[in-house]
């Protein structure tokens, strides 16, 4: 009878992640597919697509639109959500749960509102289509993450570390570059890293907000729109590719770090 | 007592209606050890914090050093604190840990380093210049804040329950080495504890402080075997109260009614009222009372409980009084024998209300 349910329980476990991971196994699988279509037999391996892509100037250049634009817009929403939770932190009281508040709520609002509200507010003040507005776009939905993750770090630990910096005669700018910032180091490089994987791959924000200059995702999008391409497939098993070295990082930030401190 | 360091006058504190600081005044001189005792809430945590800058009070004033210090941020305050959890910076070696206000100030590398050693040095700590705060033992961090905070050369440096981390052992080795290095350094110290074995080893001021007020002050010894309040007379170790009356004052005599009889004790200041007598147990002797001692008459020993390196017994005086002794731990005091009881004058406390 144990036998028995230990079976079921590994059945089920491997249909879940089966589920889960299957798709992506069949994405990266094709892309090393030698023909021109993605579909079975497979005929690789081959790194044919993969040449294909880094040779079209389209791909490479929508590739670093991609990254500048993860970089810029991450940095200055940890920046912006560092700041916010370095603040909230000091807020007592009703102000500062409503201050609060209102900096998680957008995380409760579809990319596809934002996304519409923006494109109207740009039109509106006159900002054209353009990476700078889809930087602003990722920053609107990276900022309540960061301040959330920054605000749950902000301990009465950091707060006694200020309190010895400022004792000892540290400026305000001072207790946040040499105490504040290097203890919350795992923490803001963990908001950094989770900001920029949304980012890298977001596509309706990005898709509103462009015309011609555009990121990854929508030349993606673009490319899939003609039919299957073993192409497509490589580009985005690149896109994954970056998406798992980048969260791999963020938790080698945030628990091989914890885990030497506490030694 | 020379120009004092810090005085302090009419202090209170509220938090909204809730006022944890009624009207302190307070003055400590140069190289004073005070402590501050009491329970928790007391308001000792409070008062340290203001005099760190780090509250400001409702009202009243505090003067360091002569300055007005009442409203000025702890960062230009001739003041440092040694946090109860140290607060050492953990990304930092110690040594830079210890620069770090030096830093601050302006000092130039190799002089803040040179300045770090050396105060690591008086501590006791100069070989860990290049470890990290985690490497280091409780004791060892304790000792790498007050490095920290001497540093400076404060004219005043505070310590908010220095030691409450550290276990039994370490506390009191770590209380020996905080004195040394106070007498040493000649700052004028203010250390927060509820310890009171902590409070009495290190303080030349012992400060009981209850709900906000300071209780009793004085020379610990005196506090201690002559407290001036109930509350001073209980919250530290074991005391027997006796209900008493002052029924006359001539001079600085006091003539005292208790059940035991009435007692004639040199109290200047004593005043007419309802008041208690103390006797703290190691001091309550056994014995028909010699010329010149209290008597405190006759009874029979209720209790009787062998505690290692001494006796605890508790008579049961003829008039009704229940009164803790300590004696010898060899010292045959069977149940129920007869005894007789006497204390030297100075050991005998007069407390008033």
């Amino acid at each position: 009878m144990k036998r028995l349910i230990d079976l079921l329980a590994g059945l089920y476990a491997l249909l879940a992640y089966g589920f889960i991971y299957l798709p992506i196994v069949v994405l990266v699988l094709f892309s090393f597919q030698a023909s021109r279509f993605p579909l079975p037999p497979f005929t690789g391996p081959s790194l044919r697509w993969y040449g294909e892509v880094l040779g079209d100037a389209k791909f490479t250049h929508a590739m670093l639109n991609s990254a500048v634009l993860g970089v810029v817009s991450s940095a200055v929403a940890v920046l912006l959500g560092f700041l916010a939770a370095y603040g909230c932190a000091r807020m007592r009281g009703g102000m500062g749960n409503t201050v609060r508040a209102l900096l998680i709520a957008p995380l409760s609002v579809s990319y596809l509102i934002i996304g519409m509200g923006l494109v109207v507010l740009f039109n509106a003040v006159g900002v054209p289509k353009s990476l700078f507005a889809v930087g602003v776009g990722h920053v609107v939905i990276n900022l309540p993450l960061c301040f959330a993750i920054l605000y749950s770090q902000m301990n009465d630990n950091i707060i006694r570390l200020e309190q010895a910096a400022r004792d000892l005669g540290a400026k305000e700018w001072q207790v946040l570059a040499l105490v504040v910032a290097p203890v919350l180091w795992p923490a803001l490089v963990a908001s950094f890293v989770l900001s920029l994987t949304l980012s890298w791959d977001e596509f309706l924000i990005a898709f509103l907000l462009t015309r011609f200059e555009t990121t990854l995702p929508v030349e993606i999008w673009t490319l899939l729109r003609s039919g299957l391409n073993p192409k497509a497939n490589a580009i985005g098993a690149i896109v994954f590719g970056v998406s798992v070295v980048m969260v791999v990082l963020a938790e080698l930030a945030i628990f091989g770090r914890g885990k030497k401190q506490k030694s | 007592m020379s120009t004092p360091v810090v005085s302090i006058s009419g202090l209170s504190h509220s938090y909204g209606a809730l006022t944890v600081l009624h009207e302190l005044s307070l003055d400590i001189g140069p190289g004073e050890y005070v402590v501050l005792l009491g329970p928790s809430g007391s308001g000792k945590t409070t008062l340290l914090s203001i005099l760190g800058g780090f509250l400001q009070p409702t009202r009243g004033q505090v003067l360091i050093g002569g300055r007005d210090c009442t409203r000025m941020p702890p960062a230009r305050r001739p003041t440092t604190t040694v946090f109860q959890d140290y607060a050492l910076f953990p990304h930092m070696s110690v040594g830079a840990n210890v620069a770090f206000g030096p830093r601050m100030n302006g000092v130039n590398r190799a002089e803040r380093a040179r300045q770090a050693r050396e105060t690591l040095a008086l501590v006791g700590l100069e070989q860990a210049f290049d470890k990290k705060p985690h490497q280091l033992s409780g004791g060892q961090r304790q000792r790498v804040a007050l490095a920290r905070a001497l540093v400076m050369k404060p004219k005043l440096l505070l310590l908010d329950e220095p030691l409450g981390a550290l276990d039994l052992g370490l506390r009191r080795q770590m209380q020996d080495e905080l004195k040394g290095i106070q007498k040493r350094v000649g700052t004028a110290f203010v250390h927060v504890t509820h310890d009171q074995e902590e409070a009495m080893a290190l303080a030349d001021l012992l400060l009981v402080m209850q709900d906000g007020r300071i209780v009793d002050q004085g020379d610990p010894e005196r506090v201690y075997t002559r407290p001036s309040t109930r509350f001073s007379a209980t919250f530290m170790g074991e005391n027997t109260l006796i209900e008493a009356e002052v029924t006359g004052v001539e001079g600085s005599l006091a003539m005292i009614k208790t059940p035991l009889g009435t007692l004639r004790l040199d109290r200047p200041g004593a005043r007419l009222g309802k008041a208690a007598i103390t006797v703290r147990p190691e001091n309550m002797r056994l014995g028909a009372a010699p010329a010149g001692t209290v008597s405190f008459g006759a009874g029979t020993i209720a209790e009787s409980v062998f505690q290692g390196s001494y006796r605890k017994a508790v008579v049961q005086s003829d008039s009704g009084q229940h009164i803790v002794l300590k004696l010898a731990a060899d010292e045959p005091a069977g149940i129920g024998s007869r005894v007789e009881l006497h204390a030297e004058p100075r050991h005998v406390g007069l407390l008033p209300g």
